[in-house]
């Protein structure tokens, strides 16, 4: 199968600086991938070389099989959600509102869905005849949002497309993608840094740090993929040993330790024998482990 | 993520919630279980974590498809499950309860006696 998003060897160095650096990896269709690293990361780099807003310094990107910036017929099956999407200002009698942006988007995407739209745009209460300029940092997110889900994209690229948005609508924005995407399955890329809301989405995720690939693993992997032992210090050792720990905590006589790996019934029954407390990672705490480690491949620690 | 719990894969987490629910009888044999699509929305999970807990069960035998129509609990699941469930209680229940209590202390004896006093009687009903 063709990926739906082809990543290869992509760097982009702004004044000598490498925002991103040997960047790869493959998307497939019909697929929701979590983009995830702290800010500074590379993530609206890379989603903006993707979306063809930009040029790499070196390596390709492929989207449906073609080139993002010599395709123009690729920008109405792909669609670019960012934290602060711009709309244009003139050209329209009175001021661009709402309804203009929406009618706009409903002209350059093939697919889209007005009945989608206005649900949407009642959902997250956008008022249509809003000068865009005019609204309120949130309400620019929700209509960015509207405009990401109702073109129904082949290619979806949100970039934190919930700035000044509160949990409630956030909470909005996923429900309605998932219930979008249940029954119109496209290629979805976001990119968030609010992993631990978002995880339920994420079938896989790709971390970047510092403009490298430091995680390219299916979300639930990831999640098994480190546990947490804590008890008496002289136990956790025990049970520690030959494994790798990410991290180590201590307070008197107990010790808290982040294992990495796979836990099997053995390793489990020795640890209830050692009366050891084990929890899993949350994916976001797994995440956060893994791109802590600098000069490490996290992608052989995960498989391994 | 509503209802599930991080850490463990979701997909077995879905799994394990449906294969509860055919163990208490809340979804009969031949019952038609939800879609993957009603099971990510109530989850609030991707469909297709939804589709792998269903399909886990499907390979146990436990539910079986009907072309075009959906899922459906098979014929003996319950049966199967409540047996496969009692085969690991002693592991699952028993151990770490007489771990904990012979960390406290707490002799076999005294430890039938807050059984007792718990309520229990058999078939798990309460008085």
């Amino acid at each position: 199968m063709t990926p739906a998003i082809s990543v290869t060897g992509l760097s982009r160095r702004y004044r000598g600086q490498l925002a991103l650096d040997d960047v790869s990896f493959d998307i497939e269709p019909g697929s929701i991938t979590g983009l995830l690293g702290r800010n500074g990361a590379g993530k609206t780099t890379l989603l903006r070389i993707v979306a063809g807003h930009e040029f790499p310094s070196a390596g390709s990107v492929t989207v449906l099989g073609t080139s993002p910036v010599k395709d123009d017929a690729l920008l109405h099956r792909m669609v670019f959600v960012r934290e602060d999407q711009l709309y244009p200002e003139n050209g329209t009698v009175g001021g661009f509102q709402v309804r203009h942006a929406l009618r706009a988007a409903s002209w350059f995407y093939p697919h889209w869905d007005a009945k989608l739209a206005e649900a949407l745009t009642a959902d997250f209460n956008l008022p249509i005849r809003r000068k865009v300029r005019r609204l309120s940092r949130g309400m620019r997110s929700a209509l960015g949002i509207v405009i990401g889900l109702a073109s129904r994209a082949e290619v979806t690229l949100f970039d934190e497309p919930y700035a000044g948005l509160d949990p409630v609508a956030r909470q909005l924005f996923y429900d309605r993608l998932l219930a979008d995407y249940a029954v119109h399955p496209r290629t979805v890329l976001l990119s968030t840094h609010l992993i631990d809301e978002a995880a339920g989405l994420l079938e896989r995720i790709v971390v970047i740090d510092s403009g490298r690939v430091v995680l390219d693993a299916a979300a639930d992997e990831v999640r098994g993929s480190a546990t947490s032992v804590s008890g008496p210090a002289i136990a956790v050792a025990e049970f520690a040993a030959g494994r790798t720990v990410w991290d180590r905590r201590r307070i008197g006589s107990r010790e808290s330790a982040v294992v990495a790996g796979v836990l099997d019934d053995t390793d489990r029954a020795r640890a209830r024998a050692l009366r050891l407390h084990l929890e899993p990672l949350t994916l976001q705490q797994a995440v956060i482990h893994v791109a802590r480690m600098p000069g490490t491949d996290a992608r052989e620690r995960t498989s391994a | 993520m509503a209802g599930l719990e991080e850490g463990a894969p979701l997909f077995v987490q879905v799994a394990e919630r449906l294969a509860d629910e055919i163990a208490d009888g809340g979804l009969a044999e031949g019952e038609r279980v939800p879609s993957t699509n009603e099971l990510a929305a109530f989850y609030r999970i991707n469909p297709a974590t939804a589709a792998k807990g269903i399909s886990m069960l499907t390979d146990d035998g436990l539910l079986e498809k009907r072309r075009g129509i959906g899922m459906f609990v098979a014929a003996g699941a319950r049966a199967r499950l409540l047996g496969e469930r009692r085969k690991r209680f002693a592991e699952r229940y028993v151990e770490p309860l007489v771990t904990e209590a012979s960390r406290l202390g707490i002799d076999a004896d005294e430890l039938v006696a807050l059984i007792r006093e718990s309520g229990y009687v058999q078939r798990g009903t309460r008085p």
